[in-house]
């Protein structure tokens, strides 16, 4: 066990851990961050996806003590004053979940694909958010909502 | 209303949950019980109206994600006449809601839609007498818009329902001999009157799970709580030995290993702790003496010369063996569906607390009563004392009709005094979730010397012995691995194709067949998004294509000749709807009349189109496909669907709208990618390499749904709503097929059609 200080959303935790333990635990069960959801603990799916300097991060196969003192951001961090993230409106406007249990992963990484390429072709789109599955299979809706936030955010 | 609901409603539940349970009420809930059922008799038990005229329905089903809790309220708003947006629904709460079945079978509205609109009219009717009352004025001269009674011509005279009844109970009695049944005496509004449906308000789930706030199953935190990992038999139908538990004990955190009969699970206070615990657990198995299955590769030669354990009567039209035997040319061909899994993206998962001498379960079951019965049942607790607050959850598409989680959970929190939380594992979930059966078809058509399609056979065999989809106690895996299973395998099923095409001479004929291991196999079959359509379909909708093309005919317009010969008919008017689906997915598509396979085209991408058509229950669907086939890699990508839909009166038209693309991205997943792989002895299709799933890289450029209403009267004030969460995952994978036929004149017969399989049908064809 190891005293480990996070920065998550814009606050400070110390939370005394196994240092291999992956982040996704202890910001789901520790810091009471449930954005980020397991759905394979492989790397594999996203839906644990965090940001972290500008760069999507899975959680479920990031230990913990590899992002000390790193400014973490989730979903619930996307939004400023009460006001939702153009991707996050996107994604209301569009009606785009159906279970939504992946779109965490979704929005999180559509959001990093936004900030680095604001006017993403169809198949830049397609690339970026290619390793980020959905097994209600609304990509469709997906790649709908992140041309809709791109108008916004361009 | 019972004491628990206003126990509830005192704790601020009722007031605070939209649809969801609120974390912070979680503790309240604790305390109670014991939990009667809510009595569908009371109009108390379906509809709350509080003083400040805001409304909340109760309604015994579970909102999955295709926002079947938006339309009940919309449907619920126009009967009771108030504002859609003043209203909320509680949902498949098991001791607060009316036991409507939960999901399934896409029946939401199709069946529970009725006693939902009759309970919300009879509201309307009580405070209509209620305000006559008041002013001393017959009903017929009051007037109500949004929950707002006026006195005609008096406009000083009006009151609100909150008015009359808020915090107040109803205490009307219903009628009906079950919840399906349940009316009271107003009649219900004519289509025309009602003003939310056919409206699409946005689905009230979406916000939330779109900026983190909303509170799901797996985020459920209770006070002393341990987590739980299960730890599988290696190879399937293995005996338990011996469990070394010095292999974990000194693990930080390590509580207990928890075993009975081959069910092994150990539990630790931490999660990553018991997932550490579940990895590190040295057990001793015995493989079992014979090989539980043949290998996926070989599992269709297996089940084409296995013994059926049931056939199911034949359905028969005319004389199959004359109608052939007349025929001026027969075509024969054979399908093979592999098993396919659930997959969902998150593993099956479940809290489980004892608190108070009873059990409560925080699940994502879609079938929350199913389990709570089947819960008391294994555990062997009055039903009072059971109860499950369902929560959203990652959608498996009929994976948590068989809740293993939840039983799992209940059981170890009874073991250990605490509240438990099990969570499966990736490979876990990928390699013993239900699965939807294998399936094997034998076909053969006989046509005339005009191209006319005289005799029709189908011959299918499902993997489908001891079917376990479902929440019993005796079926459910920890029952069957704990050595606590019924004796008797389930029979299971076989399907038949759903169209209504006019043949002379048809027969349809379906058997059951099973594998060596029935019980504690991760080949257990259960509901898979429309359980047997899909197979079905892709055998008998790409046959009628194959049939279409030996007549050298357009497939389309083969296809209507079948429905226009047709004069079997039912009182939801298949045949009629079935031609105006098929024609509006001619019309939208912008079908041009020709005969498949297309002449082959030059350059490394094939273009070709497909069409399928089928109804579910009283839905008809027809759809095209259009693909792109790239004779270098093998590689298919369905670039446009469209999709004609009727499913009766729409609710909810853009809600609808996404389910249908979902159903047909789901089953062009199971087309292009799904497949349970094994060998004989283990599952070895174990995560997302090894079991590919549909990526964005698949999406199509554009998906149309076009509503239609085939009904010969369709401004009928009576036009049913049917269900329509399943329908399209049926036409979908042979609309596929038969594109790639049209591109490629290659007939696939075995899905998945992954890029090496295309590729080798493709060289094999000189394509
Ligand atoms: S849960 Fe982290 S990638 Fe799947
Ligand atoms: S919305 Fe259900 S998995 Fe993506």
């Amino acid at each position: 066990m190891a005293n480990i200080t996070l920065n998550v959303n814009g606050k400070t935790h110390t939370v005394d851990v196994e240092p291999s333990t992956p982040l996704l635990y202890i910001l789901r069960n520790d810091l009471d961050v449930h954005g980020p959801r397991f759905g394979c603990g492989l790397g594999q799916c996203g839906a644990c996806t965090v940001i972290i300097k500008g760069e999507t991060v899975r959680s479920c196969v990031t230990p913990v003590s590899s992002v000390r003192g790193a400014e973490i951001t989730t979903l619930e961090g996307l939004s400023t004053n009460g006001v939702l993230h153009p991707v996050q409106q996107a994604w209301i406007d569009e009606q785009v979940p159906q279970c939504g249990f992946c779109q965490n992963g979704q929005i999180m990484t559509a959001k990093v694909l936004l900030d680095k390429n604001p006017n993403p072709t169809d198949a830049e789109i397609r690339q970026g958010m290619a390793s980020t599955l959905c097994r209600c299979m609304t990509y469709y809706r997906i790649q709908a909502a992140i041309k809709r936030a791109a108008k916004v955010t361009a | 209303m019972s004491d628990r609901r206003d126990f509830l409603k005192s704790s601020g539940f009722l007031v605070l949950s939209i649809g969801a349970v609120s974390l912070a009420d979680l503790e309240a809930l604790q305390a109670g019980g014991p939990y009667p059922d809510p009595d569908f008799r009371q109009l108390d038990s379906w509809i709350v109206i509080r003083e400040d005229n805001t409304a909340t329905f109760y309604v015994g089903k579970t909102d999955l994600g295709q926002g079947t809790g938006t339309a009940f309220r919309q449907i619920m708003s126009d009967e009771l006449d108030f504002a859609y947006d003043r209203t909320t629904v509680i949902m498949g709460n098991t001791d607060v809601t009316v036991d409507q079945g939960g999901s399934g079978g896409s029946d939401a509205l199709q069946t529970d839609g009725w006693p939902m609109r009759r309970v919300a009219a009879e509201g309307r009717r009580v405070l209509l007498e209620m305000a006559a009352a008041q002013f001393a004025v017959p009903v017929s001269q009051l007037t109500v818009s949004d929950g707002v009674i006026a006195v005609k011509g008096d406009p000083s005279k009006t009151i609100t329902y909150g008015r009359l009844i808020g915090g107040r109970k109803f205490n009307v009695a219903l009628t009906g001999r079950n919840a399906d049944e349940t009316t009271g005496v107003a009649k219900l509004k004519a289509v025309q009157d009602m003003k939310n449906v056919g409206q699409s308000p946005q689905r009230y789930d979406i916000p939330p799970k779109v900026d983190g706030t909303n509170k799901w199953a797996v985020d459920v935190k209770l006070p002393g709580m341990l987590h739980a990992r299960n730890v599988k038999p290696p190879v399937a139908g293995a005996q338990l030995v011996s469990i070394d538990e010095s292999s974990v004990r000194g693990i930080p955190g390590f509580v207990k290993v928890v075993s009975k009969g081959n069910y092994v699970a150990v539990v630790c206070e931490r999660e990553e702790q018991a997932i550490r615990a579940a990895r590190q657990l040295k057990v001793n198995w015995q493989k079992p003496a014979t090989a539980p299955f043949p290998s996926s590769e070989n599992l269709h030669k297996y089940m084409r010369s296995a013994t059926p354990t049931i056939s199911l009567p034949p359905v028969a039209v005319g004389n199959i063996d004359t109608g052939l035997a007349g025929a001026a040319r027969v075509v024969t061909a054979e399908y093979d569906v592999p098993f396919q899994g659930h997959t969902s993206i998150g593993p099956a998962h479940a809290m489980a607390d004892p608190s108070n001498g009873q059990m409560t379960i925080y699940s994502n079951d879609m079938k929350s009563y199913g389990m709570r019965n089947g819960v008391a049942q294994f555990l062997k607790m009055p039903r009072d004392r059971v109860r499950v607050i369902w929560m959203d959850g990652p959608q498996g598409y009929g994976r948590t009709a068989a809740d293993d989680a939840g039983f799992e959970a209940a059981y170890l929190a009874n073991e250990l005094g605490r509240p438990v939380r099990v969570q499966w594992m990736r490979d876990e979930e990928t390699a013993w979730d239900t699965k939807g059966p294998a399936y094997t078809f034998t076909m053969r058509g006989g046509l005339d010397a005009q191209g006319n399609l005289v005799a029709l056979d189908y011959d299918a065999r499902g993997c489908d012995h001891n079917h376990l989809g479902y929440n019993e106690a005796g079926t459910v895996l920890i029952a069957q691995l704990a050595g606590l299973r019924q004796e008797k395998p389930n029979t299971g099923g076989a399907s038949t194709p759903n169209d209504m095409y006019a043949v002379p001479n048809r027969r349809m004929a379906a058997h059951v067949v099973s594998l060596p291991l029935v019980w504690e196999t991760p080949l257990r079959t259960g509901n898979l998004r429309d359980p047997n359509g899909p197979q079905t379909t892709f055998a008998s909708e790409s046959f009628i294509d194959e049939l279409a093309a030996a007549a050298k005919a357009d497939p389309v317009a083969f296809r209507m000749k079948l429905l226009m010969g047709s004069t079997a008919d039912d009182t939801g008017f298949k045949r009629a709807r079935s031609i105006a689906v098929l024609k509006a997915v001619a019309e939208k598509y912008g079908w041009d009349p020709r005969p498949s396979p297309k002449p082959l085209g030059s350059g490394d991408i094939l273009t070709g189109r497909g069409v399928s058509y089928a109804f579910r229950n009283q839905t008809v669907v027809a759809q095209i496909a259009e693909v792109e086939v790239n004779r270098k890699t093998g590689k298919v990508w369905v670039k446009r669907f469209v999709c004609a839909h009727d499913c009766g009166l729409v609710i909810n038209p853009e809600a609808l709208r996404r389910t249908v693309e979902g159903g047909m991205l789901h089953s062009l997943s199971r087309s292009l990618y799904e497949e349970v792989t094994f060998d004989t002895e283990k599952v070895t299709s174990v995560d997302w390499r090894s079991h590919p799933t549909l990526t964005h890289l698949d999406a199509p450029a554009q998906i149309d749904v076009v509503i239609v209403n085939g009904d010969p009267n369709p401004n009928r004030p009576d036009l049913p709503h049917y269900g329509a969460g399943e329908t399209v995952c049926k036409t979908t994978i042979a609309a596929v097929a038969n594109a790639i036929h049209d591109a490629t004149g290659v007939r696939l017969r075995r899905m998945p059609f992954r890029e090496a399989r295309v590729l080798a049908a493709l060289k094999a064809a000189k394509v």
